[in-house]
């Protein structure tokens, strides 16, 4: 059953608790950008996505698909599997850890359900969700396969091969969402390698370009339904996110600082304070 | 003797499977030609995707289709088959555990005339210290077309190695089993171990030796990884020396897994016929192979060389 905004806003907020918990747990990690993604793994996990997180199969055959191409945002990604039933949610606690299935970046090595790729070494989840898409497309399936990208990952060459792919190829069960929060890790994307008009650049490689607050879970819900509404249009769909990094936790917004470092114990008090949750921690 | 490149044994091989098995699928960076994948082309269009020159889109793009249950087979030369798409393959096929066939074309000096841009000669090596990639380097038309066949039922990722001129046809139709060694030629004074092109060579190599009296014995060593440790180790119980022959770097290839193996289990002299820290060149590729120390005569003076050092 489909969450209200209301519930949702709980899970954003026990999602927020697990990041910093999980990055504090092991004094390393991504709590940045995972932050800033809250909201829309949220509501891509509890109210989208068509799947069986209760029995994983790495094919998900007739179950939509969702692949994180920006893999350093690990804890967000575990914390969305767990809360929707992939795994025990007991199990963020060994994040990072030696012999974890949780690993720095997300692995199939482990046997981790829910994780049908490796990923970390930015630019290659679109290529492989055009794969599964493909896929789906000979199997005669009409689920949907979403990828999630950071825009600092827009640099590497690969993701332009796959969006110059997608669009020549109508692969139309595809919805990529760019995290645009306009920062890496050594500054602002602007300075570092900027786009202009990002918008434009999809549409002229003939995608269907629409944007989102990210952050907003009433626009996040919104926007997703609408991609999916698009899709099997002809074109692949391209979801332009802006979000803000650190997003819930006030001392981690407004820089790229955050970007992969951890909360001391006083912070990790602080942003729990800042978000609390009926859900429970892990 | 009948000649045929080891290419089309892909081609045909790979025709082959798209008529038994529906869940193998092409995919080629527009070297369908060179890589003698139009059959397989015209007959499964829905199964065929041209992917363009994009090798790091299709390599991640067959992982894809691999995570959905499909086989995929990717074709290109060798060298953008590996070296530049190596970062896709470690994290996308291999460590993702993923069951992509990587099959490379134009492997080695014997691509000839285009020159050293294109005849990679790492390739071996790049591939078989990837945890779980399977690397396979058949000999002719015959044992390139049953392999190509043998590696859709392997379970895993696989890389496949063959070359472009045409060679002589010296094995027979049939079966490949990977990983399995297989005897040549008998002999008692040396044991020559070959992969690919250069197994021809050997064989060539051992008839010119006994006529000088000496007897070679020549195994060809299609699968370099999984190495067949055991027939390894039985060869040589009696030469007692080796000879290894390959179309590639000493450092990383076939020689280098050999001489691995003796320095744990049986120290023993070791020749090794391979290029030798260098880049190739245009030529024909005969001449290439004359020039880089890979022809008939270059493995009949390591066998002398080998044995002298018994």
């Amino acid at each position: 059953m489909k969450k209200s905004i209301a519930e949702l806003k709980d899970y954003v907020a026990q999602t927020r608790r697990d990041i910093v918990r999980m990055v504090h747990g092991v004094q390393s990690g991504h709590p940045g950008g995972s932050l800033g993604c809250a909201e829309f793994l949220t509501v891509l996990y509890q109210n989208v996505l068509r799947h069986s997180p209760d029995n994983f199969n790495m094919d998900a055959k007739d179950e939509d698909v969702f692949i994180l191409s920006n893999g350093h945002i690990s804890p967000v990604y575990y914390s969305a599997l767990a809360h929707s039933g992939y795994f025990p949610i007991s199990e963020l606690a060994t994040f990072r850890k030696i012999n974890t299935r949780l690993q720095g970046h997300p692995t199939t090595h482990e046997g981790l359900p829910g994780v049908r790729i490796a990923s970390g070494s930015l630019g290659q989840g679109l290529s492989v969700a055009c794969g599964i898409a493909q896929a789906k497309k000979l199997n005669k399936e009409d689920k949907l396969v979403y990828v999630l990208m950071g825009d600092g990952e827009l640099q590497e060459g690969q993701v332009w091969e796959a969006v110059m792919y997608a669009a020549h190829n109508k692969v139309d069960n595809l919805i990529a969402t760019v995290d645009v929060n306009g920062r890496q890790i050594d500054g602002d994307t602007k300075d570092i390698m900027g786009f202009t008009d990002l918008k434009s650049k999809f549409e002229a490689f003939n995608w269907n370009v629409i944007s989102m607050d990210g952050n907003n879970l009433e626009d996040v819900q919104d926007t997703l339904s609408k991609a999916g509404v698009l899709s099997g249009n002809g074109k692949p769909i391209c979801i332009l996110m802006n979000t803000e990094m650190g997003n819930g936790v006030d001392f981690m917004m407004g820089s790229h600082e955050w970007h992969g470092i951890a909360p001391n114990d006083e912070q990790l008090a602080n942003a729990l304070a800042q978000n609390p949750s009926e859900i429970g921690d892990y | 003797m009948e000649k045929k490149d080891t290419r089309s044994g892909f081609g045909d091989g790979l025709y082959e499977l798209g008529l038994k098995n529906k869940n193998v699928v092409g995919l080629c960076a527009d070297l369908t030609g060179s890589l003698k994948m139009n059959k397989f082309q015209d007959e499964f269009p829905d199964r065929f995707f041209q992917m363009g020159i994009a090798e790091a889109n299709m390599i991640s793009m067959a992982a894809g289709l691999a995570t959905a249950g499909k086989i995929p087979f990717t074709g290109t030369f060798a060298n953008f088959s590996t070296g530049r798409v190596y970062d896709q393959i470690r994290q996308s096929v291999a460590y993702s555990d993923k069951n992509v066939k990587i099959c490379a074309s134009h492997a080695g000096l014997t691509l000839g005339e285009d020159g050293a841009t294109h005849q990679i000669l790492e390739d071996i090596g790049l591939m078989k210290m990837l945890p779980g990639m399977t690397v396979i380097n058949p000999c002719d038309y015959n044992q390139t077309k049953a392999a190509t066949i043998a590696i859709a039922d392997h379970e895993g990722p696989v890389y496949l190695r063959f070359g472009r001129p045409k060679w002589p046809i010296f094995t027979e139709e049939g079966k490949f089993e990977i990983g399995k060694a297989l005897h040549m030629r008998s002999g008692t004074d040396v044991t020559i171990f070959a992969t690919g092109h250069l197994v021809w060579n050997s064989l060539e190599a051992a008839k010119a030796l006994a006529e000088e009296g000496i007897s070679a014995e020549v195994i060809n060593i299609h699968t370099i990884k999984p190495l067949d440790n055991k027939a390894i180790l039985d060869a040589v119980a009696e030469t007692k020396c080796v000879v290894t022959a390959e179309e590639h770097q000493m450092n990383g290839g076939l020689g280098d897994s050999i001489c691995q193996l003796l320095a744990r289990h049986t120290p023993l002299p070791v020749e090794m016929v391979a290029v030798n820290d260098s880049f190739g060149e245009s030529g024909t590729p005969m001449e290439l192979l004359e020039k880089y120390g890979l022809g008939i005569k270059d493995v009949v003076a390591a066998a002398k060389r080998a044995i002298a050092r018994k």
